[in-house]
């Protein structure tokens, strides 16, 4: 580790419990990298999560930080982030916090508007329970609970943050990490809901459960399997079926839901 | 000053009571018969600089108040019966990570959909015990319309107090009744807010550190340049996880004696013509005040008849029962249920009294006709 991203840290809290080979690690230096670049006032920093291997990153960060309860780490930050404004707010996510249980908060979070950046750590699977399948699994894949193949059809997550009205939308992968620091710094510094998806590698369960290999092959799979959104573009429906497309996908300049609130209270003590 | 007397109904007079006791914070969802509650705090809250925001569920609410707890305002929801259910997994996040909220449950018939219009008393257990595992929680149930601003600004402070979610138990008669309300002048209300440390003599905060021996730590609120972790795992004083035996149970007896230590300060109850009394009456909510009324024609009538009316209901007041003079025979509990009370009155009454139920549990409200006829039934097979 950098010497200058240790004050980051609580060091006394490593090591982290996440397996050899997990992604989560990437994820999170990339955050903490893009604070440090941005030179964001770290009092100032509040990162919430839910439930999940995702969901255990803000206990090693040295902010002020809040595990709260399956799927609702965006329910508590709305909280936070209209009680005191001017709090970064930063909430760690898993696919299946996000996605299904939290599903709803997600979606009325991008509605809203409100400055709150979400990380997703996107691995496939649910981790800490042991490899049962999410809204995020592609079908076809094996899960613990999907011992013939999933046949849930799976969320484009950053499709359906973009069309509940998220305003910054972007997904990177644990193999592509400086786009990945770039894209949380845009998030970081965009004015609205941001939502960063990234893909990250679940050896211990989805790659086992798959026959992926190791956690240098799921890695090389990151490399050989991904494509840009323009190159996305000018591909067919049949070729992007295997692909996985990384990008920004929106970034749309819209009213903030806490600035929108402090027109109302203007307005109610004007009428007054 | 005092305000001039008006109109006003129970639901009013909550959102009244709560931005008196400094609620800056509201996050709801519509469910009847508590709207009025979320309808009026949007009105008013932005007026004193304070935030409302109607949530996407009940859930979110819970979750919302929660955090804007954590973040130093004061926070409150309100919902009835299927709300309540669901906010019940946040509660407990709320007793476990000590973060002062206060929700209110304007009760209706049940369970499930149950009878979203008529009035019931049937959250009495789920108040005390809807989220799992050992917690302290603090109950309160108002009977008068101006009550339920006395006890909303209660509900607040104890909350902040004991670092405690605080439950406002009411009823769909006390929350859409309307009354002749004189409110207090603001400035002659105490108000409680959660205790700071002293961070010039505390050189590491723990957040959830014991520093002045009463079991409650003192909190610092999120954005105020001591960055800690909160976590709805059990933790040491760090704030940290810990699976450690005895971690869990020092925390755990910590959480309890915090609220059991100050059952004196925290609970609250009226006697009314005890102390001759053959036949004391227990009751709370809005079939108290027809138990008043039956307990008035009765003694008019020369019978013995008293009455216990609970404001505090969890921790529940024992001390009322150890109290009764020796010419107590019977005990009615009076409740809008099938019979909840009435095990824990049994329990503190330790087998004294010949114990009865009066329990209505079709829609209506309980009428002081019923309460004299019980007392009459009860006194005459004595």
């Amino acid at each position: 580790m950098r010497k200058n991203l240790e004050k980051y840290y609580r060091i006394d809290k490593l090591p982290h419990i996440w397996c050899p080979g997990c992604g989560n690690g990437i994820i999170t230096g990339a955050l903490v990298r893009a604070i440090d670049n941005l030179k964001l006032d770290k009092d100032k920093i509040c990162i919430v999560s839910g439930i999940g291997c995702s969901s255990r990153a803000p206990g090693y960060l040295n902010f002020n930080t809040l595990h709260t309860t399956h799927g609702r780490a965006l329910a508590f930050a709305t909280g936070i982030k209209l009680a005191r404004p001017e709090l970064k707010v930063i909430v760690l996510t898993g696919d299946g916090d996000c996605a299904a249980i939290g599903g709803n908060h997600f979606i009325h979070a991008c509605r809203r508007n409100i400055d709150i950046t979400t990380i997703v750590f996107n691995n496939s699977i649910y981790g800490m329970t042991s490899g049962q399948y999410s809204p995020l699994t592609p079908v076809g894949a094996y899960a613990t609970t999907a011992p013939y193949g999933n046949i849930d059809r799976n969320f484009d997550l950053c499709k359906l943050a973009e069309a509940a009205g998220a305003t910054y939308v972007a997904r990177g992968t644990v193999y592509h990490v400086p786009q990945l620091i770039k894209y949380i710094e845009k998030a970081l510094l965009h004015k609205g809901f941001s939502v960063v998806e990234t893909i990250s590698t679940c050896p211990t369960y989805f790659g086992r459960k798959n026959k992926l290999g190791s956690p240098v092959k799921m890695m090389e799979m990151l490399r050989d399997n991904t494509v840009s959104a323009k190159a996305a573009e000018r591909m067919s429906k049949e070729e992007l079926a295997s692909k996985i497309v990384i990008g920004e996908f929106a970034e749309i300049n819209a009213p903030e839901y806490t600035e929108e609130y402090m027109k109302i209270i203007k307005r109610a003590q004007r009428e007054e | 000053m005092s305000s001039m007397p008006r109109l006003m109904q129970g639901n009013e007079a909550c959102v009244e009571g709560a931005i008196a006791a400094g609620m800056r914070f509201y996050a709801g969802y519509p469910i009847t018969p508590s709207t009025e509650i979320a309808e009026l705090a949007a009105e008013k809250l932005p007026k004193v600089g304070g935030k409302f925001i109607q949530m996407e569920d009940e859930i979110a609410s819970m979750g919302a108040v929660i955090g804007a707890s954590l973040a130093g305002l004061k926070a409150m929801t309100a919902t009835s019966g299927p709300g309540f259910s669901l906010k019940q997994e946040n509660i407990g996040f709320a007793c476990l990570t000590e973060v002062p909220c206060v929700i209110v449950n304007v009760q209706r018939g049940g369970p499930s959909t149950g009878q979203p219009t008529l009035p019931a008393q049937g959250d009495v257990m789920q108040a005390r015990w809807g989220t799992h595992g050992d917690h302290p929680i603090i109950v309160l149930s108002p009977s008068y319309v101006r009550e339920v601003f006395d006890l909303t600004v209660r509900a607040f402070n104890l909350s902040e107090k004991y670092r405690v979610p605080c439950i406002l138990l009411m009823d769909e008669v006390v929350g859409h009744l309307r009354e002749k309300v004189q409110l207090p002048d603001p400035s002659s209300l105490k108000i409680i807010n959660r205790k700071k440390p002293d961070l010039s003599k505390i050189s590491n905060y723990n957040p959830y550190q014991d520093y002045d021996g009463d079991g409650i730590p003192p909190m610092v609120n999120f954005g105020e340049g001591v960055p800690y972790h909160v976590t709805g795992l059990i933790h040491d004083i760090t704030g940290f996880p810990s699976t450690k035996p005895e971690v869990t149970e020092y925390l755990i007896t910590r959480l309890m004696r915090k609220i059991y230590n100050n059952i004196d300060d925290i609970v609250e109850y009226e006697k009314h013509f005890t102390e001759d009394a053959e036949t004391v009456i227990v009751s709370f909510g809005s079939p108290a005040r027809s138990a008043i009324r039956a307990v008035k024609i009765l003694r008019s009538e020369g019978e013995n008849v008293g009455l216990i009316r609970l404001k505090t209901i969890w921790p529940f007041p024992r001390k009322a029962f150890r109290e009764l003079p020796l010419t107590v025979k019977n005990i009615i509990v009076a409740e809008m249920n099938f019979g909840q009370l009435i095990e824990t009155v049994e329990a503190a009454c330790e087998g004294k009294f010949n114990i009865v139920g009066l329990n209505k549990y079709n829609g209506e409200l309980m009428s002081p006709d019923e309460v004299v006829a019980k007392v009459r039934e009860v006194s005459k097979n004595a």
